[in-house]
């Protein structure tokens, strides 16, 4: 389990080729320019980054969860925002390809795996985002179709993406009355809000996906009513071990980037890296985010091996990386001096990048009551 | 259509390359690689392979057991099999045994076309690909920048002083592209997963009915690591400028 394989080396080392050829040299400008790379997602998609857990089947690579979580580190070293992007194209894939029937799986997998179409994951509203249980999208069953109504708020991809996965109410039973929904994008009724100005994640769009009166046929329903809400918390445990992943590439290069330069940096007589106060956040931040791989493989061969306590581990996991992730960052900052300030050394985007990833996917807290609840329930 | 591409392993050339202390390149310096240019011709093969089904693509190398590796790679981008001429006696092969021992192994292979990259970016000598040529008595198109195949020839052009080469042949020919040839793919994680199993045969020179002799004739009698470079020399326009630039031309015979 410590040890990767030889196919895994093999994986790592094409995913390392093809971030530091096609994101590396551009992710400073998409970031400035708040630009959304669909023709490199595409480019992703050739080398089966679309579906990287999805069956064989239809397209995806298949391949297991403990490669997931290699793959998003080394695509996020490169980065954070693309990286983070195509796990959640990951999460929707997965969720159609496990639940979907087989015309399901037929229609979206191919173009989904192949990343020819993109796909957005709408769970959080307005009002509901930790309890996303407590959401109030509806839809109504209406012949041999539904008619959805709400607002979904956050929504990464929207606007850019041809599939949307809604968590809808369909009963007035809490978790119990959710249901998922295929919605493509182009049905009357459905319409995208503005790209959300924030913090960090710039190349990648996030709006509100508004639903008026979107009729939808019932054959796209996911799997069967009221199992909606379990559907999304399975998408979720892979979300959050990959977006923990993404932390850790993001880290792991701020430190790599951090120990380059105090060793060429010269003050006080001498390279700083012979600082030991220096040397030792180094040694920190290598511990932190080691701590956190090892954790992170642990959850993702639980995920693999459907192991009973998957849900504590990829909470665990999720908390634990994406701190280490963007503490390591915002070291990183310090340790350049003023010139982890600018956008230049490239340190503070991995900080603004990763700081998201402490929010959403269950924000961190939400993790603690995960972790903290099975403490309580036993 | 069966295409076999040669293939070498090489250091990585984003590192430096350096000299061991008997002067030759230190291959364990850096990362060993499947050399850049030889992923270029397995490309040219591979898009022949994609618009033509049946085709089979072999790549082919000589090289120590470590070699796996790189080819594992070339079979992970498409190529169908693999084929290592290994023995210890090859270490050290100069240009004249490792064309040998390629022509024998490209000829039990079999093939309607090979494909070898114009010149290896360590150690080089840009005359495999004409050798192997020689040894097979099968026409050469050397460094070709475009290449075009067809069922019954291939074709392309180079570029030469003051212009541009079109050539063809008949199959069986041989061939060496550039650097200007067709971009390579990434391979993908289904290639990766299918490459291992895929035939990769490991054969000696025994089974090349080649018995084991020096690897080199030549002594490499001393090896220099290239000079740093020292600062050009800096003409500041005082008015004489234009003049001084021609004598230093002059000088050294560039004009
Ligand atoms: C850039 C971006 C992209 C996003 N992309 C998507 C997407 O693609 N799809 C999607 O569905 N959602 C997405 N989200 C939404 C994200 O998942 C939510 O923002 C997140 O779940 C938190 O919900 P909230 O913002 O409503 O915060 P709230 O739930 O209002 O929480 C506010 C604070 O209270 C804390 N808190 C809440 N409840 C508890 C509790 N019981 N105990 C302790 N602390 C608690 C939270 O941790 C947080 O610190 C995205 C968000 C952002 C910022
Ligand atoms: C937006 C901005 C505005 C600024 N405005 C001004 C201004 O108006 N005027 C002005 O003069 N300057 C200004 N500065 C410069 C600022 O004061 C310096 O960036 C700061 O003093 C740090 O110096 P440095 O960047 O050279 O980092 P370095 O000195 O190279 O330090 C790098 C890291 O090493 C640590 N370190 C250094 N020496 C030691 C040691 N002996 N022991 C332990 N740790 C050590 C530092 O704390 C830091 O973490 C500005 C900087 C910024 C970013």
């Amino acid at each position: 389990m410590f040890e990767l394989n030889e196919d895994q080396l093999a994986l790592v080392e094409t995913v390392r080729d093809f971030a530091t050829a096609a994101l590396a040299p551009n992710a400073a400008k998409w970031d400035e320019t708040k630009h959304f790379p669909v023709d490199v997602l595409r480019d992703a998609g050739d080398l089966g980054l679309g579906g990287v857990y999805a069956a064989e089947e239809y397209g995806g690579s298949g391949l297991t969860r403990s490669d997931a979580v290699l793959i998003f580190e080394e695509l996020a070293k490169a980065d954070p925002a693309i990286a983070a992007y195509i796990s959640i194209h990951n999460m929707v894939v997965w969720m159609v390809d496990a639940f979907g029937n087989d015309d399901q799986r037929a229609e979206w997998v191919p173009q989904l795996a192949s990343m020819e179409s993109l796909g957005s994951y709408c769970l959080t509203e307005p009002g509901a985002g930790s309890d996303a249980a407590a959401l109030t999208t509806r839809a109504v069953r209406d012949g041999d179709g539904y008619i959805l109504n709400g607002v979904k708020q956050f929504i990464s991809g929207a606007g850019s993406s041809a599939l949307y996965i809604v968590m809808a109410r369909t009963a007035d039973t809490g978790s119990r009355g959710i249901t998922a929904f295929l919605v493509p994008t182009g049905e009357p009724g459905l319409s995208f809000g503005p790209n959300e100005k924030k913090m960090g994640w710039n190349a990648q769009p996030t709006r509100q996906v508004i639903l008026e009166d979107v009729r939808i046929p019932a054959a796209n329903r996911l799997g069967a009513e009221g199992t909606g809400f379990g559907i999304a918390m399975k998408g979720l445990n892979g979300g959050r071990i990959n977006m923990g992943a993404c932390s850790l590439g993001g880290g792991q290069a701020a430190l790599e980037k951090t120990v380059a330069y105090l060793k060429q940096r010269e003050a006080f007589g001498g390279p700083l890296i012979n600082q030991q106060a220096l040397l030792f956040e180094l040694a920190d931040m290598d511990m932190e985010l080691e701590s956190a791989r090892t954790l992170l493989r642990r959850a993702a061969d639980a995920l693999d091996r459907g192991a009973g306590d998957t849900v504590r581990l990829c909470a665990m996991a999720k908390r634990v990386a994406t701190d280490a992730g963007f503490n390591a960052a915002n070291t990183a900052i310090q340790l350049h001096g003023g010139y982890g300030y600018l956008a230049e050394y490239g340190l503070e985007k991995i900080a603004r990048d990763l700081r998201v990833h402490q929010i959403l996917e269950g924000s961190n807290e939400i993790m603690r009551l995960i972790v903290g609840r099975t403490l309580a329930e036993d | 259509m069966k295409i076999v591409v040669l293939v070498k392993e090489v250091p990585d050339t984003y590192e430096a390359r350096k000299l061991d202390s008997s002067g030759m390149l230190a291959r364990t310096a850096s990362e060993l690689v499947p050399d850049e240019i030889n992923e270029r011709a397995l490309e040219s093969a591979l898009r022949y392979q994609d618009a033509h089904k049946g085709t089979e693509v072999v790549v082919l190398s000589m090289g120590p057991e470590s070699t796996v590796k790189t080819l594992r790679k070339m079979l992970s981008m498409g190529a169908d099999s693999a084929v290592l001429v290994e023995d210890s006696s090859l270490a050290g092969a100069d240009l004249v045994r490792t064309s040998a021992v390629l022509a024998a192994a490209v000829q039990r292979e079999g093939f309607d076309l090979i494909v070898a990259g114009n010149e290896s970016t360590d150690g080089r000598g840009g005359l495999v690909p004409a050798m192997v040529a020689e040894h097979l008595g099968l026409p050469l198109l050397p460094s070709l920048d475009t290449l075009e195949i067809t069922a019954e020839s291939v074709s392309g052009s180079c570029a030469i002083d003051g212009g541009t080469l079109v050539v063809n042949a008949a199959l069986p020919a041989v061939v060496s592209v550039t650097e200007r040839s067709a971009e390579a793919r990434f391979p993908n994680f289904k290639g990766i997963m299918k490459a291992k199993k895929k035939p990769l045969a490991k054969i000696s020179l025994a089974d090349l009915g080649l018995s084991p002799e020096p690897g080199a004739r030549s002594t490499v009698t001393a090896a220099v690591e290239r000079p740093v470079r020292a600062a050009g020399t800096k003409i500041v326009d005082e008015g004489q400028a234009a003049q001084e630039l021609a004598d230093f031309l002059a000088a050294n015979r560039l004009i």
